[in-house]
Order: structure tokens, then sequence, then C-alpha cells
């Protein structure tokens, strides 16, 4: 949780990742996977990323870290714009990823004592072997991995020791902020929970900032201080957790939430579902002005116009759709 | 009225180069006529090889090796693939979990559609292609006439399982499996799909089987549950019972693990341990490795199926206990009272 004197950690400003993609023998046409984002995430925080698949909310993880190069947009953390490469090289030493998928995330050819201390190597971090070894077991200890794991090998484990490897390899450097891509939806339910909890654990123990990307809302909420919510690589609304869930205001928002299906069974049959039509507009054809027209409800000429501006319409709470104010 | 379908003391196992790994060991079920039976459970606890067994398509290490499945009175086990072949499709149909595999990719929706109606039905080619189209309007794909000419790369995820719950449906089973049908989707079109399947199964009065591993689809769609762990039964009851009422340790434990409003500030609370290795087995209870409240007798002897009351029964040591704790306290309360 985010305390009293809290400041940005991260600062993302006007974002834009376009990936060309093969049209004709020659040409090429932009995919925005990201389209013109900005947020903040303060220290300590959890901010929480939610969208369907293609929205771009992976992109967003990788592109703050700059395994992609962003195509515009500026990208600061703790007070400094993120330009060089020696900014960039410091950057990855305080910003780390835990991936999605602890089956292919980890090299079949290397001991868990290898993956966990790659990053120590690759920035030079340890200064002796005994050093590098003992470094290794207090993370694995951190994550609750037993010691005489460290010379085995990454497929003598399950799925949720496997994703507890990654987050200790995340954790090698000493990082401030850890970007987490759907870190737990490849998890049975039963070990979801335990991996869940070890990352509220170790951010209250390690003073951890995170940006958690999923598209279990129930998981988010949970974990989350605010949320993000994406549709087709823009952002479409940004409250605090508990404010977007009791009083979403952005209609996607609004289907999203609904949608969730609720594990009680009275709650689930009075539920009244915003059932919404048709499908996802593929990122190549996105629809003009607001992404979200062709399938929303209130949706009128002026939005295929131009798309909303993203602002602030209460106190934290920022949406992006021309209709907020009549349809709410 | 018989029952629609009555599986008893079912045994499944696959022989692999390991050693015999049994998926499903000993599992006994009714499903009556347009009711949705939920089958939950985590990976690896035999809820898809429950299905796969009804309709005999295992992969070719597994085999049924004991119990028996009566489909209307008859007997499925060992009943032969000719009489297989008309159960699958005509009276009990699959749509399974990923839709991007399950259609091939080198034929039209058209074809594929058609060539499941015309096997199944006397129909000729056109009246085939006039219920394919009926069927496709059905699930509401829009533009059925160009649907049918494309090939299944050109449709979304959605759609595409769309298509595949139009085929199941083409020759109107009695049985729907739906084996996590909205695993593969995204929120928004799960809940499409499943609002769906409620609205066919309630205009056309199939029964449908339902095989998820969440617990919210399952509060959403099903009428009566059945909880697997490790290849068993743990607890089974209609929904309602199994929600607010569990009985067995890891169905409390999986209600407790899942994120909900009431429980957003406080740490989850996680099932220990990791799931069990099928091919060593534990002598007890499977779950007892992993159960808070496991006592001496669940490491030695697996507790028998308990009738909590008439909608619900669960196999769990620990209701034994309680049980007895109660008549125990019940007794104390009564020597006290004579006594006074």
């Amino acid at each position: 949780m985010a305390g009293q004197n809290a400041y940005p950690l991260v600062d993302i400003r006007h974002l834009k990742e376009y990936f060309p993609i093969n049209v004709g023998a020659f040409r090429t046409k932009p995919l925005k996977a990201v389209d013109d984002v900005s947020f903040t995430i303060m220290k300590g925080e959890t901010l929480g990323l939610v969208g369907e698949s293609g929205c771009g909310k992976t992109t967003v993880g990788r592109t703050v870290l700059q395994l992609y190069k962003p195509t515009a947009g500026e990208i600061w953390y703790d007070g400094k714009q993120i330009k060089t490469k020696k900014d960039l090289k410091d950057f990855r030493t305080k910003a780390t990823m835990v991936f999605q998928d602890p089956y292919s995330s980890l090299n079949p050819r290397m001991t868990v004592m290898d993956i966990i201390a790659e990053p120590l190597d690759v920035h030079g971090l340890s200064e002796s072997k005994e050093q590098r070894r003992e470094r290794v077991l207090e993370l694995m200890d951190y994550v609750g991995l037993n010691s005489e794991h460290a010379s085995r090998y990454a497929h003598e484990f399950s799925g949720g020791q496997r994703q507890r490897i990654g987050i200790a390899r995340s954790l090698a450097v000493n990082p401030e902020f850890i970007v987490c891509d759907e870190p737990v939806s490849a998890l049975d339910v039963s070990i979801q929970a335990q991996v869940i909890n070890m990352f509220d654990e170790l951010q209250d123990r390690l003073g951890l900032t995170y940006l958690f990307i999923a598209h279990d809302l129930l998981v988010v909420r949970h974990i989350s201080d605010r949320i993000a919510v994406m549709y087709l690589g823009k952002m479409v609304e940004l409250a605090d957790a508990d404010e977007i869930y009791d009083r979403p205001l952005h209609p996607y928002s609004k289907s999203l939430i609904s949608a969730v299906p609720v594990p009680d069974p009275q709650v689930a049959r009075a539920n009244k579902r915003i059932v919404l039509t048709g499908d996802i507009p593929s990122p190549l054809n996105a629809p003009s002005g607001c992404p979200f027209r062709t399938r929303c409800p209130y949706a009128t000429d002026a939005c295929a116009e131009s798309m909303p501006e993203f602002k602030e319409v209460s106190k934290g709470h920022f949406v992006a759709c021309h209709r907020t104010a009549e349809i709410n | 009225m018989s029952r629609l379908l009555e599986v008893r003391d079912l045994r499944t196992s696959f022989f692999t180069d390991a050693g015999e790994v049994r998926a499903v060991n000993g599992i006994s079920f009714n499903l009556d006529h347009g009711k949705v039976l939920g089958i939950v459970g985590e990976s690896g606890s035999g809820k898809s090889v429950t299905a796969y067994s009804i309709l005999q398509i295992l992969a070719d290490t597994g085999k049924i090796v004991g119990g028996s499945i009566k489909l209307d009175g008859e007997e499925l086990v060992n009943a032969g693939e000719n009489v297989m072949r008309t159960v699958r499709g005509n009276k009990v149909s699959i749509i399974f979990q990923d839709p991007m595999t399950s259609l091939n990719p080198t034929y039209s929706i058209g074809h594929q559609l058609t060539e499941a109606i015309r096997l199944h039905t006397p129909r000729n080619k056109k009246q085939a292609k006039d219920r394919a189209l009926e069927m496709l309007r059905l699930v509401n794909v829009n533009e059925p006439e160009k649907r049918l000419k494309q090939y299944p790369h050109e449709l979304s995820g959605g759609m595409r399982q769309r298509v595949m719950i139009a085929m199941a449906l083409a020759c109107e089973p009695d049985i729907l499996i739906a084996d996590e049908p909205t695993t593969a989707l995204d929120v928004t079109i799960q809940a499409q799909i499943l609002e769906l399947m409620k609205s066919l199964q309630e205009e056309l009065g199939m029964a449908i089987i339902m095989i998820t591993h969440d617990l919210g689809v399952v509060a959403q769609m099903c009428d009566e549950v059945i909880v697997m762990y490790a290849g068993s039964i743990c607890e089974q009851g209609t929904a309602d019972e199994i929600f607010y009422n569990p009985r067995h340790e890891y169905t409390k434990g999986l209600m407790r693990s899942i994120p909900s409003t009431a429980n957003k500030d406080q740490p989850l609370e996680p099932i220990s341990g990791t799931p069990i290795d099928l091919l060593n087995m534990p002598e007890g209870c499977p779950f007892a490795p992993r159960c808070d409240r496991a006592m001496k007798i669940c490491l030695r002897q697996r507790c028998p199926r308990l009738e909590i009351n008439g909608d619900h029964a669960a196999g769990c040591w620990v209701n034994v206990a309680e049980a007895d704790i109660r008549s125990e306290d019940h007794e104390a309360e009564e020597t006290a009272e004579k006594e006074n």
C-alpha cells in the first residue's frame, strides 16, 4: 500500500508502440498495440492493468521496461527520463519482470542456481562465487524454495514452484519496481493463492512497486491499489480499485466487471450481466474515434469522429468517454 | 422416468512407461434430463478423462478398467465401437476447450458442419446445408451464409466456439459435454457464450456436463456440482449446498483461496503443498498430505462417501469426527441435565 509521503516512481507519458505488419510485398501497416497511454505509479503501490487479449496490456508492460523500443513517448523513473543506454542499464537493475508462462520462461539447460544468479552475472553484482551462492540461497528463501533445490533443473518443478523461481530471479538485482505479466494465470486455483500472497508479502518486506498485468479481475482487485482498464491499445479508465468496481464509469469497464463470474450461486443468479454484442475488432483495422464504439450500447455519431480525451472526472478517477456525464 | 446417465464406480487408467496412472478412480454420479452438472477440479484431477470415458475417446494408452456407464439404461462400457458411433454426436456430444485447434483448418466451416450433420442424420446435401444455416442462426453467428464459406482462421475465438456449439447441437443430443468451453476466451466473450449455452439448454431441454476449474462459471451455470481431486469425487451436491455448506476440506480450501469482495483486504488462505503425483498415490485420502485438519485415519484409510443430506454427499473423515464431537457434547449435556 502506498504510504503518506508517496511520490510517483514510474511516470509514463504518451507512450506509443506500433509494430509494422506486412500487408503486401513491400508495404507495411502499423499495428497500434499501444496508442498514447499515460499513467503514473506511486512508490510502493500496485497498479493493476486489465483488458482482454490483444488490448495491448502486455505490450505496455514490456515497453515500460524498454524490452520493446517505444515508437514515441517518454518513460520517467524516479524523476529522471530514461534516454541513453547508460540510463537504461541502470534502470534495468531497478526494474525487472516476472513472466506469464513459468514453463517457457526458464532455461531448461540451466540449474535453478544459475537461473536465479543470471541477473547478478549480467550486471556484475556478485564479487565472489561464495557471495553469489549466498545471495541465491537468500532469494530462494524469500520465495519459499528449499536450498537443496538449487542444483536441480526447471523441469523437476511444478508450475507454482517454477513461478517462484521466476520471481526469485526478478528479485536478484534488488529491484524497486517489478512488472508482473499475468504471473498467476497459468497456475491452478489452489496454487494461485499461494503466489498472490507471496507477492503481497514481498511488497511489504522489500517495499516493492508493482505493475500487475492480468485478465482475471478478481485477482487484480485483490492485489491492486489502483486499476487501469485498456481496450484496443487505449487506456479507457483508471481509478482506485474499489472505486472502479463499485462505480465504473466507462461502458466497457461496466460490462467487463459485470461479466466476471462471481463464485456465489445466489449472487450469480441475481446478477444482471451487461452482455456485449460482437467481437473485439482487429487492432489493424481499429474503428475511428473511440475504439469501443462498435460494441458500445451508448455510441453516437460523435464517438466515431474523435477519440475522447482521457480526463479526470473526480479525484483520481480518469475516464475516456464522450458520454460519461450522460450515461452515469 | 429413467435416469439419463448413470455412472457407477468408473475407473479409467492410463498405462504409461512409468506405470499405471489411475486418472479416474472409482467415481459414481447420475445425470437427469435437462440438468446442468458441473465437474470442478484442478488440472490432473480427472475431470476431462471422465468426459472422454463417457464418449470413449481416450488416448491410446487410456482404458476403462472398471465400472459401468449407462445411457438411458443401455450399458456403454465394452459396448463396442458400433454402438459408440451411434452415441457420439447423436446422443452425447462434446465441445472442447480450445476452439482454435478443434476445428480442421483445411476445410470450410460449411463443410465441417454439414459433414457432422450428414454423418448422423439421413439428410441430403441441401437439407444438411439448411440445417447448418439454421444452427448458425441459433447460436447467433452473424452473416451465416458467408460464414459457411469461410475457414476457421478467418473467425475470432468466440465465433469459433459458437461454430463448435452449433456442430455439437446439430443432431439434438440429449447430453452436451462442455470441456472448459470458455477457458480460452476473454471475459466479455465468455459471458456471451455462457448466456448462449444457458438459453439453448432451456430451449432444447438437453442436459449439460460442464467441466471447468472456474468456480464462478459453476456458480452461474450449474444445478449440481461434483468436486474432484486426484481422480476421485470429494464432494457432490446441489450448487447451493456446495457453495454455502461445503463439507470436504478440499472444497472448503478452494472456496477460501479464491479472491472475493469479502476477503479483499486480508491475505488469501491458500491450500498448502502441491498437487498430488498420480503415479504415487497415498493409501488414505489423496488430499490428506495437503489438508490442515488431516487426522491419523486420513493417512491410513480413504473416507467412504457420506450422505450429509438428500442433496449432498462428501467423503471426508472430518465430518465423522465433528459428528462424534457433537454427539459427545450432546450426551454430556444430557447427563448434565440428568444430574441437575
